[in-house]
């Protein structure tokens, strides 16, 4: 830590109050609310709340739906975060070795950061189609009819497709920093002592790349669980019953559609506690990154 | 015989095949969003996603821009791109004002109870707004700011991202610079705005490109938070197409809808585009 410059009492008190009071009621305030209103049963009528103790979480537990959400869950963020990384990871490589048409490649493949997910919803919306969507036209050539929005495995799939699509720049852009910053004299001596491209990449620029690879690891399940709500909300169209859901999602559905205030509350208490360890995941990787650096 | 140019390998081709394929699939749902905005939407119903041009662009778009739409049919996307750009500057500008001051006080003061302001500032960056959002909705909506901006903006800003990034810079901001200005007499304040805020021009930049762009992008809070149609912002507003569009009877507005959504996601590209060794630094530098 800098050592103190100014030993002015109220202006450092001053300056942080605007950022403390906002955080003190927009984030204190509701993560305390949401732990609070997990140990209570709401009444469905909105008249008042009775102690349950953890009914909400046994509740959850052996909930099937649950379950099954938890499920789609894993399974989604395991397949997004993979296959988004290795596309960016193939990219970023072949972005960081052409000579000629570097800078252009850059912008075109990294733009689509700026798209919003639902944005990026509608588009695969568009793409997926039951009546004009081309995608959805290619499956029919094979004989396939690909109905999204009413079979579930259809609208995972594109779902899947739009969450990889979206993902994509935010996973090269990091990649291909990182791959700029290994130092030109060890890829040179890499080079002298190993003709094999592919040999080189796994032996000398894997490595160095791995601690990028981890901090984009997090922050892709992070992107998968949450950032993913507009994709989600735009693909099942209002119709979440039937359609493959994430935990947030459902947080989403049972607090605001079915009034379900504790076993919403609950839930978010779940997913809480799975931010911290991811967090405390990343921390540790971070203090691993320092040392190789 | 020795050549001073560099043949063309096989694998340069296989390369810059890759990079290519690479860039048409990021182009391609946006190419088809930009070919169906130029059609009418009998000829869109009938005969399937067109892959070329045609001549309706300019009235589709300025349907989108101009023809009052949603359930109250008092919103036309004018009106919900000025408030995308309120919600995108406003929550850009907050987020940079508030961090910048609470990571100058955490710096560059003595300050009894900094450790603890630290943690309780830096705690927010691990629970998103998704986690706590229905609690979060009941207390806005308890403080009666539902259906207003500050309500779409404020709750926003309860995170730290900024701040941190902002702490980590000061931090590398040599001390000399400090102890040059105490010398020449400087105050707290002339020194922040005379040295520290003139130093970080860049840093600021790349953060408000990071910031405007997930400020405009946002979706789950302004869709719980506005229900008044008149604050809808643009990508608040895809969710009211969407519906339109596939839920109506009739023949879908597919050539407006889309053109809506180019203009929901034009803005933020452009600025990305335009500004990428910025935004592409802010980025990096600001998740070290």
């Amino acid at each position: 830590m800098k050592r103190a410059a100014f030993s002015q009492p109220l202006m450092p008190v001053a300056l942080l109050m605007p950022q403390l009071i906002i955080i003190a009621v927009f984030f204190y305030w509701p993560a305390w609310e949401a732990v609070y209103s997990s140990f209570f049963l709401q009444d469905p009528f909105g008249f008042g709340a009775s102690y349950v103790g953890a009914d909400n979480y046994t509740r959850l537990a052996r909930s099937t739906e649950y379950g099954k959400v938890a499920g789609f869950t894993l399974f989604f963020t395991l397949v997004v975060t993979f296959l988004s990384l290795g596309i960016a990871l193939l990219l970023a490589v072949k972005a960081d070795k052409v000579i000629r048409g570097a800078k252009t490649y850059r912008t075109l493949l990294m733009w689509v950061y700026a798209v919003a997910p639902p944005v990026a919803g509608f588009l695969g919306s568009l793409l997926f189609n039951q009546n004009i969507g081309p995608i959805t036209d290619l499956f029919a050539f094979f004989g396939y009819d690909l109905q999204i929005g009413l079979n579930y495995n259809d609208t995972a799939f594109a779902m899947i497709t739009v969450s990889v699509w979206k993902q994509i720049p935010v996973n090269f852009i990091f990649l291909l920093s990182g791959l700029q910053s290994i130092p030109v004299s060890v890829r040179e001596a890499a080079l002298i002592d190993n003709q094999s491209g592919v040999r080189r990449f796994w032996d000398i620029t894997f490595p160095l790349l791995a601690p990028t690879a981890f901090f984009l690891l997090i922050i892709n399940i992070t992107y998968a669980l949450f950032d993913t709500f507009g994709i989600i909300d735009i693909m099942v169209k209002g119709n979440p019953a039937s359609n493959p859901i994430t935990l947030v999602y459902k947080v989403y559905t049972d607090g605001f559609r079915g009034n379900d205030l504790g076993g919403s509350s609950a839930q978010s208490v779940v997913l809480m506690v799975l931010v911290l360890l991811l967090t405390i995941m990343q921390f540790r990787m971070l203090e691993r990154r320092i040392h190789y650096t | 015989m020795k050549t001073n140019k560099r043949p063309i390998r096989p694998s340069d081709v296989i390369d810059h095949l890759i990079l290519v394929l690479g860039a048409l699939l990021m182009l391609f749902p946006v190419y088809l969003a930009l070919t169906t905005t130029s059609h009418d939407n009998v000829l869109l119903s009938k005969e399937g996603l067109q892959f070329w041009f045609g001549d309706q662009m300019g009235q589709n778009f300025r349907a989108a821009m101009f023809d009052k739409g949603g359930f109250s049919e008092q919103i036309d996307g004018t009106a919900m791109l000025i408030n995308s750009l309120i919600l995108g500057v406003g929550f850009a500008v907050g987020k940079i004002a508030l961090s910048m001051a609470a990571a100058y006080a955490i710096v560059y003061f003595r300050l009894r109870f900094a450790t603890f302001a630290f943690w309780v500032i830096f705690t927010t960056i691990l629970l998103p707004l998704e986690v706590r959002i229905l609690p979060s909705y009941e207390v806005v909506t308890g403080l009666g700011m539902a259906n207003t901006y500050s309500g779409l903006i404020v709750p926003l800003l309860a995170s730290a991202t900024g701040t941190f990034f902002f702490r980590q810079f000061f931090l590398s901001v040599p001390e000399e610079l400090v102890e040059a200005a105490r010398i020449d007499g400087a105050g707290p304040g002339k020194f922040f705005v005379d040295i520290l805020v003139p130093l970080s021009r860049t840093m600021i930049a790349a953060i408000f490109i990071i910031m405007f762009v997930y400020g405009w992008n946002q979706y789950l809070w302004p869709t719980l938070i506005t229900t008044d149609e008149s604050l809808f912002t643009l990508v608040r507003g895809i969710k009211q197409i969407t519906q339109s569009v596939f839920e109506g009877n009739q023949i879908p507005e597919y050539g407006q809808a889309w053109a809506l959504a180019i203009i929901a996601m034009l803005p933020p590209v452009l600025i990305v585009i335009f500004f990428q060794s910025w935004f592409v630094k802010g980025l990096v530098e600001s998740e070290k």
